[in-house]
């Protein structure tokens, strides 16, 4: 176990080296970076002082060292719009995001767990055909387009709910259900293939053989058994899909969270905070996944054994 | 693995009459529904009733015809600019479609010829692409194509290129597995052995095996690549006004959300049904491929 730790270790640090080093080279590539860092509006001397204070004039491989050093360092440079240092801003972002995900990640867990497992129970009958409809439904509607629906009825029609900021209770419905509702497609298929993989399996027969009610056999011997196929999904996809979710809907939203500041801080071409906050949530996905992938291997031994 | 290739062929035609009667109703009407679509793409300079960036100040935030106030001539009604609702929906339809379609060929060329490398050289080149694939699958593609349209401005050419970025890892591990199955097989250690070079087996042995998987691969992505153009215009980072394009038309029409929802619910329906074709026929083409499905 402790060697597989350290191999998904290692392989979540090369992984995020890579990932620093392309947008390193991105920016060298595309142009004087003096032109990300800094604002327009420059007199030549002042162009030539900051190239030296930034060190631009210094040799790549040398600015390389030193953009790495920045991440050891906390020194990422200021937002040129707020003035302000880029680590703060994206900090303060963390919160709402993260309390966005958990609502809904907790929404889906309730939805999709016991949808996909009745959905493998009854699949030749409409309930499973009915499950697996809306399942396509949440999966096929885009993030946004779902968003301008909820907003135009729950808002603008009925008048129910509020759709700006996350200052209530109120506030976390439509965004929640938006962000849900995607996770909750995909995993309910992957629950329900789970379950159908698992339900023809022999214990099965023997867990109900030695006369264990219906709801034990479905509860300890099957959803047990098809949580590790889950628990890889939840990981890979359900992280994906959190990531690229969450920017969309806290835009629509005025979420003031961390997918709403990238968004921002593209338009407005903030490219130290677009920087920072990118190889942020790119370094909390790779932790996660890690982490899963971790839980993942303590949860089969035959994952460590097999050294993946 | 049933392929395209199995179904009992009499010419095209039957070919594609025996697919037609394997169809459920659903599918039938996603094929019939991506056809037209493809045709009003294809003949929207034609089809469009006015220029779609044509401004008229007179016919401002009219609504589609039928309501009140509405205009004739402007059957979806028209935007806050007086914009015909219904030529941009077609010249976004156009534009959406044609990028999505080139992104998915550059991911199909990359990944696959990537793929391709990878199952036939094996040990470091295998290693290398599959490094390169983790290491993609590891972030969040929104992120790369946020960065990447900043970092080289968001032009047609760039975000051509983003959404041939988009997808390319899921073709390279297609090909890869397939290939390396192949390898296995006997016809590919007799062609060796007759002297085939890697280039040739590539080419006569391994292309013609690999058609039906990247077909299904291809429609998949088509869907994804869409759904990441029509968010990305939507946010104001993809294609920039005043061309149409869906995700754009609802981003724009957003802020005319309480008084004209119409200027939002044209483009937004129109993402709705073509997503829903599209997904529906990569869900029946993937099922078909993999018999293991087809029971569920």
């Amino acid at each position: 176990m402790l060697r597989y730790a350290l191999r998904t270790l290692a392989r979540m640090a090369v992984t995020f080296l890579v990932i620093v080093t392309l947008v390193f080279f991105a920016t060298r590539i595309s142009g004087n970076p003096l032109d990300f860092i800094l604002a327009d509006g420059l007199t030549s001397e002042d162009r030539a002082i900051l190239i030296r204070y930034y060190e631009l004039d210094r040799s790549w491989w040398h600015q390389y060292l030193a953009f790495l050093r920045g991440f050891w360092d906390g020194q990422f440079g200021l937002s040129f719009i707020e003035r302000r240092p880029v680590g703060t801003i994206v900090l303060e972002r963390l919160w709402p995001t993260a309390q966005l995900l958990l609502s809904a990640m907790a929404l889906t867990l309730a939805l999709a767990l016991p949808l996909g497992i009745l959905a493998a129970m009854h699949r030749d009958r409409w309930i499973g055909s009915a499950v697996m409809t809306l399942a396509f439904l949440g999966y096929a509607v885009p993030n946004f387009v779902l968003a301008v629906f909820l907003i135009l009825i729950f808002a603008y029609w009925l008048n129910w709910l509020p759709v700006v900021g996350n200052a209530t209770a109120w506030h976390f419905i439509l965004p929640t259900l938006t962000l849900a509702s995607g996770l909750v497609a995909a995993l309910t298929r992957f629950t329900r293939n789970a379950m159908l993989d698992v339900l023809g399996q022999d214990f099965m027969r023997t867990a109900r053989a030695k006369g264990l009610s219906e709801r034990a056999v479905i509860l300890r011997h099957g959803l047990r058994n098809a949580g590790i196929t889950i628990l890889s999904v939840v990981g890979l996809q359900v992280a994906g899909l959190a990531a690229a979710g969450s920017v969309v809907v806290e835009s629509i939203f005025a979420w003031p969270g961390i997918g709403e500041l990238l968004v921002r801080s593209a338009i407005r071409r903030d490219y130290p905070v677009l920087q920072f906050g990118v190889l942020t949530v790119a370094f909390a996905v790779i932790v996660i996944n890690a982490l899963i992938d971790l839980a993942y291997a303590w949860a089969d031994p035959r994952l460590r054994q097999r050294g993946a | 693995m049933a392929t395209l290739a199995d179904t009992p062929a009499r010419g095209p035609a039957g070919a594609a009459r025996t697919l037609w009667r394997e169809m459920n109703a659903i599918q039938r009407l996603a094929l019939a529904l991506a056809v037209i679509l493809a045709v009003l793409a294809l003949l929207a300079p034609v089809l469009a009733p006015f220029e779609p960036n044509a401004q008229s100040l007179m016919n401002r935030l009219r609504p589609p015809v039928g309501f009140e106030r509405a205009r004739p001539g402007y059957w979806l009604g028209t935007d806050e600019l007086g914009r015909d609702l219904l030529s941009r929906c077609l010249y976004g339809l156009r534009l959406t479609l044609g990028l999505a379609f080139l992104g998915a060929l550059i991911g199909l060329v990359i990944g696959g010829t990537l793929g391709l490398l990878a199952g036939v050289r094996g040990g470091r080149t295998d290693a290398l692409v599959m490094g390169a694939v983790d290491t993609q699958i590891a972030v969040p593609f929104t992120l790369i194509a946020l960065f990447v349209l900043v970092v080289f401005g968001n032009t047609i050419a760039v975000m051509v290129l983003v959404l041939g970025l988009y997808g390319w890892e899921q073709y390279a591990r297609i090909v890869r597995g397939e290939v390396m199955k192949l390898m296995r097989m006997p016809f590919i250690e007799a062609a060796r052995a007759a002297g085939a070079g890697p280039a040739r087996i590539a080419r006569v042995h391994l292309l013609p095996n690999l058609v039906s998987p990247l077909v299904v691969q291809f429609t998949l992505s088509l869907s994804n690549i869409i759904l990441l153009e029509s968010t990305l215009s939507f946010l104001g980072l993809g294609v920039q006004p005043p061309t149409a394009t869906l995700g754009a038309m609802v981003g724009v029409g957003r802020d005319f959300m309480p008084t004209a929802p119409w200027i939002v619910l044209a483009p937004a329906l129109s993402i709705l049904i073509v997503t829903f074709a599209v997904q529906i026929l990569g869900d029946w083409l993937r099922d078909r491929a993999d018999p293991r499905l087809r029971k569920r």
